[in-house]
């Protein structure tokens, strides 16, 4: 019941904010890495190379999904702004699921953007179904398309240090998040901007994606003060022995 | 196409809300439904393995008649599915010379690249400071250091006082690391939710 209550409430609180994000905008903290991504963006279509985005292999069957998903989300966004480019973004995953959606969100990125031609099915890869073979397929990418950036944002474990390592081989750009904690590791040391924790589930709203984005940030910071009291004064009354 | 759209954000909501609800309330026929919708899921994820490998067939097969980067390993991957797949449906999984196939190659395979792993990891312990000469990459690699000092075998048996440290900087990490579960818990949530009502819809159309 308490489980149900928090969500209803989350559910609540992100309705409200979301409506009262559409009309005045959020003023986001910098974070260095997604400041890194707009301007690889913005360089990747001057330049006419390729950003490849890679997106995990987090399946839509499990929890691991809701890093997946908050990948997709970005993707659409910079689907939408790359469409302009001579080159489109690649996009790898590592689960099925995941490459089917990470296709049709390109082609409904194109499609808002006006640029519905711009859309190969090949831009949209499964490189592997278990970790190596995904991270050896990523690798491929980096290393014969000419990429200038590598967004690596979802569910990787380990093998997210061999895809980390390609990218800094050929020297273009790693902007990676992960909610796996051995990824979050590689990437701090891997990475020229780390990115820690839920800031991974920020990358929407850094990239313009909207006001649901937006939102959902001010409900996480809303829901984290509140664990936060909880967890505070939980040990407080421990501490006194009321519980 | 439009339809379509709809249609889709029509079935993903309500089938989400469903299984939702079934988790929660045990009110029938909730918890029935939820369990149907997630069958139904499991033989569509079945199937989209299968899509996804014919994607990976084809980005291949594309690579080697445009005479891409890279197509000779490409055209080499397409032949080992092809005989794999083949062999595999013929012999069954159980087959000796199908376990071959995986013993002697997928798992040596993969073995070798997780030995790769231990030395790009070192590798870019060292380049940290290179990339970033902050007092956050010190503590970092300081710690790292400190705690496998700790817990790593010696010749002359543990280190003094390595139970200090393995309960200090124990303590630190796992608080550490819940901090970042709960974040990450967070963001699954309200990226969940934000799917269920249909803000983001990953799955096109919109």
């Amino acid at each position: 019941m308490i489980a149900l209550g928090l969500l209803g409430f989350a559910a609540l609180l992100l309705l409200g904010l979301t409506l009262w994000r559409r009309r005045s905008r959020a003023i986001l903290r910098p974070i260095d890495a997604y400041e890194r991504l707009n301007r690889a963006v913005g360089l990747a279509v001057e330049m006419g190379t390729r950003l490849h985005i890679s997106l995990g292999r987090g399946s839509l069957a499990t929890t691991r999904g809701g890093s997946a998903l908050a990948g997709l989300a970005m993707l659409r966004r910079l689907a939408e702004r790359t469409s302009a480019s001579d080159r489109p973004p690649v996009v790898t995953s590592g689960d099925a699921a995941l490459a089917i959606l990470s296709q049709d969100t390109l082609q409904s990125g194109y499609r808002v953007a006006g640029a519905q031609e711009q859309y190969r099915f090949s831009t949209g890869r499964l490189t592997g179904l278990t970790p190596f073979s995904y991270a050896a397929g990523s690798m491929s990418v980096e290393h014969d398309e000419n990429v200038s950036a590598n967004v690596v944002i979802g569910d990787l474990g380990m093998e997210s240090a061999l895809i980390a390592e390609a990218s800094d081989r050929e020297n273009s750009s790693l902007i990676a998040a992960s909610d796996d904690l051995s990824a979050q590791t590689i990437f701090y040391v891997s990475a020229q901007e780390p990115l820690i924790g839920e800031e991974l589930f920020a990358a929407g709203a850094y990239v313009g994606a909207g006001a649901s984005h937006e939102g959902s940030l001010l409900v996480q910071d809303i829901l984290r003060w509140l664990i936060i009291i909880t967890i505070l004064a939980g040990s407080f009354l421990k501490f006194l022995g009321m519980i | 196409m439009r339809i379509v759209a709809i249609l889709s954000a029509i079935a993903a909501i309500s089938a989400g809300i469903i299984v939702l609800l079934g988790y929660f309330v045990s009110i029938p026929p909730l918890p029935d439904l939820r369990l149907l919708l997630t069958d139904w899921a499991i033989l569509i994820a079945g199937m989209a393995v299968l899509v996804g490998i014919y994607n990976l067939v084809a980005v291949q097969m594309e690579k080697i008649r445009t005479r891409q980067k890279g197509g000779a390993y490409g055209a080499l991957l397409v032949l080992s599915l092809i005989i794999t797949f083949g062999f595999g449906l013929l012999l069954g999984p159980e087959d000796p010379w199908m376990r071959l196939a995986v013993e002697a190659v997928i798992v040596p395979v993969e073995a070798a690249l997780m030995a790769i792993l231990a030395v790009t990891l070192i590798y870019a312990s060292i380049r940290l400071f290179q990339r970033r000469m902050d007092v956050m990459s010190v503590l970092f690699l300081l710690a790292a250091v400190v705690f496998m000092l700790a817990i790593m075998p010696t010749p002359f048996g543990p280190i003094p006082g390595d139970w200090f440290i393995l309960l200090v900087e124990g303590a630190i990490a796992r608080g550490g690391a819940r901090g970042l579960l709960i974040g990450i818990a967070l963001g699954t949530l309200l990226t969940g939710l934000r799917v269920l009502f249909g803000m983001d819809r990953p799955y096109g159309g919109n």
